[in-house]
């Protein structure tokens, strides 16, 4: 797959030579994230969102096996075995602080690289099916999330899990038995915490299987890039390996400043002050909300107040939250515009950052109480999201005048771009990767 | 399905007339056999994770009424979820006959939501049925609402002494659970 003049693989020694016969993991790693894997010379710093999102999945996955070693699933001792955790665990403190954050850290990842990828372009064609596994993983991310943040059994756990599980309750007729069924009860309680526990525990290794499944899916058309210009000639590409290992792993330094400041200076800053309250289903805090990460869709669920025909008020909100997230689904049949990149087309890009703007306010309505104004500036937000997906991008589509795109990546690069004599790809022999074409 | 695909051949008498092998028989039948079996392999798959033969032991709940005055409203705990019980005054019961019917968001009267003779014991759950909070009015000295019934602090529904929601964004009345007076001074919940 990828480019006829991807480097070869070849084992140097004895033991990488006994393996390649056998098991060709090695050539699989090369391959996939190593010199054999020739990537867009001019990918720019949104695109190390990937990497780090996938980094950031392997610290919740790490930590949380350790945290799983000194938590327990019970709605009586929940909460304790947290504080034990907080308290008495050597470095359990750093280890809670870095799973929690972490999620945090997954999340913005995660939106980064699919505002990235909404920007470019990157769900056309060839690359649907990478975008649609990316989104399948930020909706396993979530469900993740929302069953780790019932965990440590505080205020906001218990009515976070009642007011969610709820809205499945607004489902007609079969709405409460399928509550009662998740929850193992009728609010939450043991039952409903330890299997909650089981799942969040088992999604993460799902998740890291979508994962590879997505690039797995990367690798057959390759990555694309800012121009959103397709690869022409080997002088378009450079190795994966060292040109973004390193800068990745640039990237990767500032992430874990960025992380580190959050875990050790402002561990409880994107938490919530109520969940340090031990659960207590006969008192409501005074103004539940989700996590941050949710906020835009809490506002969508909020904003709608009137029944719609025959559909109650709270059933709407709960389809217009889910059809928030599936519609998003929909981009690469929605947008049938050749071009890829935002860079190249005016209109859509002012529109895209209304939509960032919208998300904002969206953002900000959703971890505020439910009264007015928020309301009616969530609906206004609403409004604008879908019509965004729905109306926007397919007019847009078929009626925007875009700009001209450069003839090649290396001409958006270089100003210009001449052909040069072919690669030398059939034998290389020495260790280094593949010399780069010298323009 | 191949059942009803049409074979050519005439060797075997069996084939004659409706057209179905008897080598379709045993398809159908071979395939159908396990996937009753899988089928009922579902049901303990899915049905263990309804609630437990000890959560629905504590479905129902036996509430002494005895110390509870008029005037006062306990909150108990049914099935995880508050309960709230309250002796209504004379002053308040009348309060709540007054209301005209329509009025009301979810048209119901006070007699609708207590049982005959024991109409001075409201009992509803605490859960307000906008987003699932507990209201105030259950315990002395906190906000009543408008209408002197209960007030939830979260989206400023008001439900008044007969726990119908009044005003607010909360779209039904406080919900009425079955229950049973097992005495004058005894009921039993659920």
């Amino acid at each position: 797959m990828s480019f006829p003049w991807a480097q070869q693989y070849e084992p140097k020694n004895g033991f990488t030579k006994w393996m390649d016969s056998r098991l060709p993991i090695f050539r699989l790693v090369h391959g996939a994230v190593g010199p054999g894997y020739p990537v867009p010379r001019n990918l720019n710093y949104f695109w190390n969102f990937g990497v780090l999102a996938g980094f950031a999945l392997m610290v919740q996955i790490v930590t949380g096996i350790i945290l799983a070693m000194h938590y327990r699933a019970d709605g009586a001792i929940a909460f304790a075995s947290v504080e034990h955790i907080m308290r008495n665990v050597n470095e359990g403190w750093f280890l809670r602080y870095a799973h929690a954050n972490g999620a945090s850290f997954f999340f913005i990842a995660m939106y980064i690289h699919i505002g990235r990828n909404i920007y470019y372009g990157s769900y056309k064609a060839p690359r649907e099916m990478v975008f649609l596994l990316g989104m399948v993983i930020y909706l396993l991310a979530m469900a993740t999330a929302f069953m780790g943040y019932v965990l440590p059994w505080g205020q906001m756990s218990f009515w976070g899990a009642k007011v969610i599980t709820g809205l499945i309750g607004a489902i007609p007729f079969v709405g409460e038995s399928i509550q009662t069924w998740l929850l193992g009860g009728f609010a939450p309680d043991t039952a409903a915490l330890n299997r909650f526990f089981s799942l969040h525990y088992l999604l993460p290794f799902v998740i890291a299987g979508v994962v590879i499944l997505h690039i797995w899916a990367l690798h057959i058309p390759g990555s694309g890039n800012p121009t959103g210009v397709d690869v022409k000639s080997p002088q378009d590409t450079v190795p994966f390996h060292p040109y973004y290992t390193a800068k990745d792993g640039f990237g990767l330094g500032v992430y874990l400043i960025a992380f580190a400041i959050m875990v050790f200076f402002l561990p409880n800053a994107l938490g919530h002050a109520d969940n340090y309250i031990e659960a207590n289903p006969l008192s409501t805090p005074a103004h539940i909300v989700p996590e941050w990460y949710y906020y835009p869709f809490y506002a969508i669920l909020r904003s709608f107040t009137s029944d719609f025909f025959f559909i109650e008020a709270k059933l709407m909100g709960v389809i217009a939250m889910f059809s928030a997230i599936l519609v998003v689904f929909l981009l690469p049949w929605l947008d049938n515009s050749p071009v890829r990149s935002a860079n190249y087309r005016p209109k859509f890009r002012m529109f895209f950052y209304i939509w960032l703007v919208d998300l904002v306010v969206l953002f900000y309505c959703g971890g505020m109480p439910a009264e007015e104004p928020y309301v009616m500036i969530s609906q206004i937000a609403t409004a604008y999201y879908f019509s965004f997906f729905l109306i926007i991008i397919p007019v847009l589509a078929k009626i925007e005048r875009t700009t001209p795109l450069p003839n090649s990546i290396t001409e958006s690069v270089l100003g210009h771009d001449e052909p040069v004599a072919p690669v030398a790809t059939t034998k290389s022999t020495s260790g280094d990767p593949s010399p780069q074409p010298a323009v | 399905m191949a059942a009803v695909e049409h074979s050519e051949g005439a060797h075997a008498p069996a084939e004659a007339g409706d057209g179905i092998r008897r080598r379709d028989f045993i398809n159908l039948a071979a395939v159908s056999f396990p996937a009753m079996g899988v089928g009922a392999v579902l049901i303990p798959l899915i049905n263990n994770m309804n609630p437990s033969a000890d959560v629905l032991a504590l479905s129902s709940i036996d509430v002494d009424l005895t110390p509870i005055q008029a005037g006062q409203a306990i909150k108990a705990e049914w099935r995880k979820q508050p309960m709230f019980i309250r002796h209504l005054t004379a002053g308040e019961i009348e309060a709540a006959n007054a209301v005209d019917m329509g009025e009301l968001r979810d048209p119901e009267s006070l007699a609708d939501r207590t049982k005959p003779e024991h109409q001075q014991w409201l009992i509803t759950l605490g859960v307000c049925t906008h987003l699932g909070c507990v209201p105030l009015g259950a315990a002395e000295g906190e906000n009543k609402g408008e209408f002197g019934g209960y007030f939830c602090p979260c989206h400023g529904s008001h439900y008044d002494t007969a726990g119908r929601i009044r005003k607010g964004p909360a779209p039904l009345n406080l919900e009425v659970p079955e229950y049973e007076f097992m005495s004058d001074t005894s009921v039993r919940i659920g």
